[in-house]
């Protein structure tokens, strides 16, 4: 019997969770992760449910949206139909991972390896959280976030605010700065600010509404009198700045519904990248923990049969396949990755000639600090990743009776699906281009929205709804203008106040 | 570089309703369409079935939270996994569901255009008091859970110190003690009964004696390494939770199936029965509901016939006040029973009838009652039936009745039931 052993029996109890984390701590450490540090938190699958009903953060301030949530996933759960995912992790400092108190130890191993360290140090390096993201003080705004609007619903009365909420819910994804970076605030600072951006931002509002144009500017082409100057990506930062009859507290709720859905961000658009980094360290990590002796087969055993059921990509023709799964992506990308360093073939020399036979873990955390989905695809996916997971091509255009196979996994497609995958990862094209356009600033105040048609796609046609959310915070009408690639207004879309 | 900074926090006795608020926000925001959904479910429970939550569904569309995203139409180029046969180039049929795109597949049975959740039983009793307008504090007794007492229930193996029953324990103790140390005390005794034999032809300083006399000390060693008290020695006192209630009772429910009753007024009716069950289902242990139909004949029926059969024809009352009484006589002394009815009618009886009624309910029914209430269900006054029953009213404490014509009605007609502080 090896004496090494950290347990053997698959009950966990603190003192192997600790003794655990100190192994892949250490491991983690011997193989440069760069982490926060790290606050595990056990927690009952009831608290799960209620984690995941809050998207994931651990303090959130209440609205019926989350509850929703909670009931289907509640009553899914009782059925069976669901299981819970092992894992949440917040990105902040410290990093916070959530263990399940059902679970084995070899599962809590997994989780402290793929949660606490695999993500914790993707956090940490990737260029787009260490840009849009503040770790420390994430935990302070939400707080303050759920303080306020619960002092609203107070002051302001519940269906005032839920109105608001709903509102800002439903243009949160275009309420993220994609080049801006926004500052760093701790709770403190934010109150303390809150109430001098409440005055400050009311004044400039009516400085904007105020003046009744004089006759000269009258005169003058309506270009020089367009309003914003230049389009705007960020409607709900435009609302923000200059809808004219937002009350302060209801401004302050834009403004927290906004910074959060930029704290969200990065995530929408590092998924294969992220479940991909996290799945290959946990990997890593565990089998190193074998080698050296530490955990026993039966470890080895159920872990492997977990990572075998995440890691599982349905083919296009199965009753599960429900897209590609990011964690088979990208975990084969990253191991694709240190192959290529590794063991490279002349088809990688040829395909990466700068990386084949590299330091695996230099490439590895380069490839992790500096890129995003679109752009880790578009760079690092390799033929032999395509072949593995016999990708192919389909465009399906509407005019057409037939769908079409553009390319498939051989010498011609290679490319191709590269750049078709890269292109399907990118948020841009995935949701519609809108912007703010244009507000009638000398008429009737109408905002103008404009949407760039991209591949001739039209918006769904719950657009009006939208639209009548986009009107409650602007407080007049507004129009959509749907642009055709052709650079011609095709749609209109209004919406009377 | 890592830092080895750790901390675990247990936060499993943390409230784990984080969620409430949301969810009672939730709840609240799409309450008429659960109050309808809840409608249905109660039409569809039987009378005794109102103790428990409820699976509800509604319409997905008024749940969904409209965004700007992309609808059909333009084209789309997209990577799937799993090719086996295609070749660039090849066309195929356009699957029914778009590959790829929002694709929620759903083997679950659960349709798309349902959003399925349960209501707790406090939830869903909630919504099935709000139409009757019930008193607070009424509803609050309804929707307790019944109150229980401990009692014991003889001894366990396990439990809390507290509980420990010494005398238990230590003849447990006792026990043990003779069996283990039994074996040993037979072997000592057959020892010493050598050494007695051997100390006649031997000496003490003997090897053979010495050794005998090591085995008899070893024996006595290992008698007393036998502890004293063990912990599966130990018995602990019992108890188990029992509900209060030890009492049983019958509720009669008494509906007229005449073609004039229609399905509203059978919706109506079935509230007020489940309103009836429903208090004493709080009072007492043990309930047992008899249905009993009339037109112009009475019988006793099962309640899918009680609510959802119908009778053209004419009505006579006092058919199914005999067969109540009968049934009382035969079945439910009034030594053994709490008796209640319910009693709902549009009010048509014939004429000469009403007087017949009032007759039976003095002599036969109302002396054996705890309570009785009966409603109309009927927009028109001065039916026979009610004037008849005004006098009973006067003369009968335990005796309630009410005119309805919507649900807000029912109540009062319990009023006095639930006045009551113990019935």
């Amino acid at each position: 019997m090896n004496n090494k052993l950290l347990s053997e029996t698959s009950e966990w109890t603190f003192e192997l969770i600790e003794k655990y984390h100190k192994e892949i701590a250490r491991i983690a450490g011997n193989f440069g992760l760069d982490t926060y540090p790290v606050q595990l938190e056990i927690i009952t699958a009831e608290q799960m449910m209620d984690a995941y009903a809050s998207i994931g953060m651990p303090i959130v301030y209440s609205h019926w949206s989350f509850g929703k949530e909670f009931v289907r996933n509640e009553a899914r759960y009782k059925k069976g139909q669901m299981g819970l995912a092992y894992e949440i992790v917040i990105n902040s400092n410290p990093c916070i991972a959530y263990l399940m108190e059902e679970n084995t130890m070899t599962m809590q191993a997994l989780v402290i390896a793929h949660a606490a360290y695999g993500h914790n140090s993707f956090f940490k390096n990737n260029y787009l959280f260490t840009t849009w993201t503040s770790a420390d003080s994430i935990i302070d705004y939400l707080l303050f976030a759920k303080n306020y609007i619960a002092q609203c619903e107070e002051r302001y009365g519940e269906t005032q605010v839920e109105e608001i909420l709903d509102s800002c819910h439903a243009l949160r994804n275009f309420g993220v700065d994609r080049y801006k970076r926004p500052s760093r605030l701790s709770m403190q600072e934010e109150q303390a600010r809150q109430k001098v951006r409440e005055e400050y931002l009311q004044s400039q509002i009516n400085e904007l509404w105020r003046t009744i144009p004089a006759k000269e500017v009258l005169s003058k082409a309506k270009n020089d009198w367009q309003f914003p100057k230049e389009p705007q990506e960020n409607i709900l930062y435009f609302i923000e700045k200059n809808a004219p009859f937002l009350e302060p507290w209801q401004r302050e709720i834009v403004r927290i519904v906004r910074r959060i859905a930029q704290y969200f961000y990065p995530q929408r658009q590092t998924q294969v990248m992220n479940e991909g980094w996290a799945t290959f360290w946990h990997y890593t990590l565990l089998n190193q923990l074998y080698a050296e002796g530490l955990v026993t087969d039966g470890f080895m055993i159920e872990f492997l049969q977990s990572h075998t059921n995440v890691i599982h990509q349905p083919a296009f023709d199965s009753k599960y396949y429900s897209g590609i799964n990011p964690y088979a992506l990208g975990f084969a990308m990253m191991t694709d990755i240190r192959r290529i360093c590794e063991n490279p073939t002349d088809e990688d020399r040829h395909w990466f000639p700068d990386i084949a036979g590299s330091d695996w873990n230099k490439t590895l955390h380069f490839a992790m600090q500096n890129f995003k989905d679109e752009s880790f695809i578009g760079q690092y996916l390799s033929p032999k990743v395509i072949r593995d997971f016999k990708l192919f091509s389909i465009l399906d255009d509407y005019n057409e009776s037939e769908i079409a196979v553009t390319s498939i996994h051989n010498e011609r497609g290679y490319q191709y699906i590269r750049q078709v995958l890269s292109e399907q990862y990118n948020l841009g094209s995935n949701e519609p281009n809108i912007q703010v356009y244009d507000v009638d600033r000398k008429g009737d105040r109408t905002l103008t929205l404009r949407h760039m048609q991209y591949h001739g796609m039209p918006l769904d046609k719950s657009i009006n709804e939208v639209l009548k959310h986009v009107v409650r915070l602007w407080g007049f009408d507004v129009q959509l203008e749907t642009v055709s690639e052709a650079n011609s207004i095709i749609h209109i879309f209004e919406c009377k106040h | 570089m890592v830092n080895k900074v750790i901390q675990i926090v247990d936060r499993r006795l943390n409230g784990k309703n984080k969620s409430a608020v949301n969810r009672q926000k939730f709840i609240h925001r799409f309450r008429s369409q659960i109050k309808k959904a809840v409608a249905d479910a109660i039409n569809k429970r039987g009378v005794t079935d109102l103790d428990k939550g409820e699976k509800v569904s509604i319409p997905a569309k008024d749940t969904s939270e409209p965004f700007f995203h992309h609808g059909e139409g333009g084209y789309r180029e997209r990577i799937h996994p799993g090719n086996k046969e295609f070749q660039q180039g090849d066309k195929i049929a356009r699957p029914e569901e778009s590959s790829g795109r929002g694709n929620e597949a759903s083997n679950s049975g659960e349709g798309q255009d349902e959003f399925i959740f349960e209501l707790t039983r406090e939830e869903f009793l909630n919504f099935f008091f709000e139409d009757l307008e019930l008193p607070n504090l009424v509803k609050t007794r309804l929707a307790a859970i019944n109150e229980t007492k401990k009692v014991r229930a003889g001894h366990t193996s396990d439990g809390i110190p507290s509980n420990i029953n010494v005398i238990r324990s230590l003849r447990n103790a006792l026990g043990r003690r003779i069996a283990l140390r039994a074996p040993y005390y037979d072997s000592l005794i057959e020892a010493e009964k050598q050494l007695e034999e051997l100390l006649k032809h031997y000496d003490e300083t003997d090897t053979v004696v010495i050794m005998l006399q090591k085995e008899i000390e070893q024996l006595k060693a290992k008698i007393a390494r036998v502890p004293f008290i063990d912990t599966f020695d130990l018995r602990y006192d019992n108890r188990v939770d029992r509900p209060k209630p030890v009492t049983q009772a019958v509720m009669f429910c008494i509906m007229d199936i005449s073609g004039s009753m229609g399905t509203d007024e059978k919706d109506i009716a079935k509230r007020f029965f489940m309103l009836l069950y429903l208090f004493l289902v709080k009072t007492y242990e043990k309930i047992q509901v008899i249905f009993i139909s009339h037109h112009t004949e009475a019988h006793e029926v099962d309640e899918e016939t009680f609510f959802y059969s119908r009778e053209t024809g004419g009505t006579v009352v006092s058919s199914a006040l005999n067969l109540m009484s009968t049934i009382i006589q035969q079945r439910f002394p009034t030594s053994q029973w709490n008796i209640y009815a319910a009693q709902a009618s549009d009010g048509d009886n014939w004429d000469n009838d009403s007087r017949e009624c009032t007759k039976i309910m003095s002599e036969k029914i109302m002396p054996y009652m705890q309570y009785y209430a009966y409603i109309e269900i009927t927009g028109d006054t001065n039916k026979n039936l009610w004037q008849e029953y005004l006098t009973l009213k006067d003369q009968w404490k335990n005796f309630a009745m009410q005119r309805i014509e919507t649900l807000t009605d029912i109540y009062p007609v319990f009023r006095k039931l639930f006045e009551k502080k113990n019935a």
